[in-house]
C-alpha cells in the first residue's frame, strides 16, 4: 500500500467560536488532524485602556480595571490601587484592608469556577457548567449585595473601600465558605475521577518550569510546572503576611495538573476567606486621601497576584492627578505566548484542551 | 392572538380578532385555532429563538451566567447555538471593535432569514464606557440593524430576560402585520 497523500489545510478558529473564551483567533495548518503551525491573532477586544486611562484621574480608572478581566474585577480593582497607594505611600485602614482581602479571595473562587465549567464545556460535559454557575451565583450575590453590581464591581478606592458590609453580610460568607468547601468534593466526585476526563488532559500540553519562566509565564501555568511562585508568598502585598495558606503547586506542567491547581486554589482562597473573617477589625474603610490624587512624578512598577498570573500595574507620572502612561502587565497576554509552541504537533481536539487550560480572559489579552 | 391569563381564575383562552370575548373564549374551549399563517409561525418562531452565541466581552459572562442553571433561559425556549446556521437571533453581548466590526457583519449575513438582533449592554448600545477609544465601534446599529437595546453595563440577567420577552413580542406583533420599532 502506498503512502496516502495529505494536504496541509488552513483552518480558522475563531473569533466567534465558544471554546476561544471570548474572540481569540487561532489560524492553523493541519495536516489531516495533526497541527503543523498554529498562530494566534490577538487584538479583537482590543479598547484602548491604557491610552484612555492617560485622560482619567486615578479613581476614575478603577472602573476600566473592572472591565480588563471581568472575570475577576476585585482583583483588578486591588491591583490599581495598590499601585497607587504604594506611589503615594498612603495608609489604609485594617479593616479596609480585611474587606478588600475577603473580596478579592471570593473573585478568585468564583473566576476558577468559571474556568472549571467553561474548561469542562469545551470539552464536552455540559453538567459541571450549570453546577459551578450555580454556586458562582452564590458569590456574585455577596458582591451585590455589598456594591450593588454583579460583575463590574468598582468596589475599591485608593485609601480603602467605597461601602462597609450591609448587615449580616460577613455572617452569610462564613456560612458559605464551609458550604463552598463541601462543593468542591462534589465537584472532584463528578469530575476528577472521570475516565474520559483524564484521558484527555493527562499529559496534554506539557512544558517544564524552564519554558514557562523563558516565556515569563505567571500563575497557576507556572506553578503547574512545580515551580513554586506566589507573589501572595513571596512578595507578601496588603496583609497577606497574616494568613496561613499553601501555595498549590503541580508536577508535570500538563492540562490535568493545571485543572487540580484551580480546583485546589478554591481550597486555599477558602481558607483565606475564613481567617480574614475572623481577624477582621471594626473601624473605618476609607482612610484619609487627598481630595485630588496626585502620584509623585517619578516611575512606579507594583505587582499583585492576580487570578492568572502577576498582575503589574507601572505608572509613569508628571506629578498631576492623571497619570503620564499607564501600562498594565496583564497575565493572560503573556502566558498566551507559549500556545504556538504547544499546539504544534498535536490533534485538534486537543487544541481546545490546551487552550482552555491556559485559562485566558480575552479582555486581559487585549485590554 | 395572544395568551390571555385572566386574574379571575378563567381558563386561558386565544384573543381572535374580529371576534368578542364571550366568541373566542368559546372557540378555544372547542379547541379551534383561528390566525394567518404568518401568526401561527410567529408564535412559533417567538418561542423557540435559538440565538447565536455572540460573547465578546464582560457581558458575554451575564450572558452565560442567565444561560445557566440559576436563570435558566432554556424554559423560554432560547438556546444557544454556536453556529449563526443554526441561529435565528444574535446577542451581542459586549463592544464591538473596529476589527471585530467586519466579522459581526459576515456573522449576520450567514444567519438564515428571519433574523433579530439583540444588542446587549451600553457597548453594543453605544460605545459605552469606551465610546472614547479609537478603536470601539459606536454601537453595534452602526454595522448591522438592531431590533432590541438593552441598556446596563451589563445588563443583569434579569434584564437580558426582559429584553428577549419584548423580542419575543415584536416577532409576534410584527406576525400580525402590526410595525414595530
Ligand atoms: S457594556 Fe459594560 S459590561 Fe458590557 S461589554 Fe461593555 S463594558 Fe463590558
Amino acid at each position: 500500500m502506498g503512502e496516502i497523500r495529505t494536504e496541509e489545510m488552513l483552518m480558522n478558529i475563531g473569533p466567534q467560536h465558544p471554546s476561544t473564551h471570548g474572540v481569540l483567533r487561532v489560524v492553523v495548518k493541519v495536516d489531516g488532524e495533526i497541527i503543523k503551525e498554529a498562530d494566534p491573532v490577538v487584538g479583537y477586544l482590543h479598547r484602548g485602556t491604557e491610552k484612555l486611562a492617560e485622560d482619567l484621574q486615578y479613581t476614575q480608572i478603577i472602573p476600566y480595571t473592572d472591565r480588563m478581566d471581568y472575570l475577576s474585577s476585585m482583583v483588578n480593582n486591588h491591583a490599581i490601587v495598590n499601585a497607587v497607594e504604594r506611589a503615594m505611600d498612603l495608609e489604609v485602614p485594617e479593616r479596609a484592608e480585611y474587606l478588600r482581602i475577603i473580596v478579592v479571595e471570593l473573585n478568585r473562587v468564583m473566576s476558577h469556577l468559571v474556568f472549571l465549567g467553561t474548561y469542562l464545556l469545551d470539552l464536552g460535559a455540559m453538567t459541571p457548567f450549570l453546577y459551578a454557575f450555580a454556586d458562582r451565583e452564590q458569590v456574585v450575590d455577596f458582591f451585590n449585595r455589598l456594591c450593588g453590581a454583579r460583575l463590574t464591581y468598582n468596589y475599591m478606592r485608593v485609601g480603602g473601600v467605597k461601602w462597609d458590609t450591609p448587615d449580616g453580610w460577613l455572617d452569610d460568607v462564613k456560612k458559605f465558605v464551609p458550604y463552598m468547601r463541601s462543593q468542591m468534593g462534589m465537584f472532584h466526585e463528578l469530575v476528577t475521577g472521570n475516565e474520559i476526563f483524564l484521558e484527555r488532559v493527562k499529559g496534554i500540553g506539557k512544558f517544564d518550569a524552564e519554558t514557562a519562566l523563558n516565556y515569563a509565564m505567571s500563575g497557576i501555568n507556572l506553578r503547574s510546572t512545580g515551580f513554586n511562585w506566589d507573589l501572595r508568598k513571596n512578595k507578601p502585598y496588603s496583609i497577606y503576611d497574616r494568613f496561613d495558606f499553601n501555595v498549590i503547586v503541580g508536577e508535570n506542567g500538563d492540562c490535568f495538573d493545571r485543572y487540580m491547581c484551580h480546583m485546589n486554589e478554591i481550597m486555599e482562597s477558602l481558607k483565606i476567606v475564613e481567617q480574614a473573617l475572623e481577624q477582621i477589625p471594626e473601624g473605618p474603610v476609607m482612610g484619609k486621601v487627598p481630595k485630588i490624587l496626585r502620584v509623585p512624578a517619578g516611575e512606579y512598577y507594583s505587582a499583585i497576584e492576580g487570578t492568572r498570573g502577576e498582575l503589574g500595574v507601572y505608572i509613569v507620572s508628571e506629578g498631576k492627578d492623571k497619570p503620564y502612561r499607564l501600562k498594565f502587565r496583564r497575565p493572560s497576554f503573556i502566558n498566551l505566548q507559549l500556545l504556538p509552541q504547544q499546539l504544534k504537533g498535536q490533534s485538534m481536539a486537543n487544541l481546545i484542551a490546551i487552550l482552555g487550560a491556559v485559562d485566558i480572559v480575552l479582555g486581559e489579552v487585549d485590554a | 392572538m395572544e395568551v390571555n391569563n385572566n386574574a379571575n381564575q378563567q381558563p386561558a383562552y386565544m384573543e381572535f380578532e374580529g371576534f368578542t370575548q364571550e366568541e373566542s373564549q368559546e372557540l378555544s374551549k372547542a379547541g379551534v385555532l383561528i390566525g394567518t399563517l404568518e401568526q401561527i409561525k410567529g408564535w412559533a418562531r417567538s418561542n423557540s429563538l435559538w440565538p447565536l452565541t455572540f460573547a465578546t466581552a464582560c457581558c458575554g459572562i451575564e450572558m452565560m451566567g442567565t444561560g445557566a442553571a440559576h436563570y435558566d433561559l432554556d424554559r423560554f425556549g432560547i438556546i444557544f447555538r454556536a453556529s449563526p446556521r443554526h441561529a435565528d437571533c444574535i446577542i451581542i453581548a459586549g463592544t464591538i471593535t473596529k476589527k471585530m466590526a467586519p466579522i459581526l457583519k459576515r456573522l449576520y449575513d450567514q444567519m438564515p432569514e428571519p433574523k433579530w438582533v439583540v444588542a446587549m449592554g451600553s457597548c453594543a448600545t453605544a460605545g459605552g464606557p469606551y465610546v472614547r477609544a479609537y478603536s470601539v465601534v459606536k454601537g453595534a446599529d452602526q454595522v448591522i440593524p438592531v431590533d432590541v437595546y438593552i441598556p446596563g453595563c451589563p445588563p443583569s440577567p434579569p434584564a437580558l430576560i426582559y429584553g428577549l420577552n419584548k423580542l419575543q413580542e415584536k416577532i409576534r406583533l410584527e406576525a400580525k402585520g402590526k410595525k414595530v420599532r
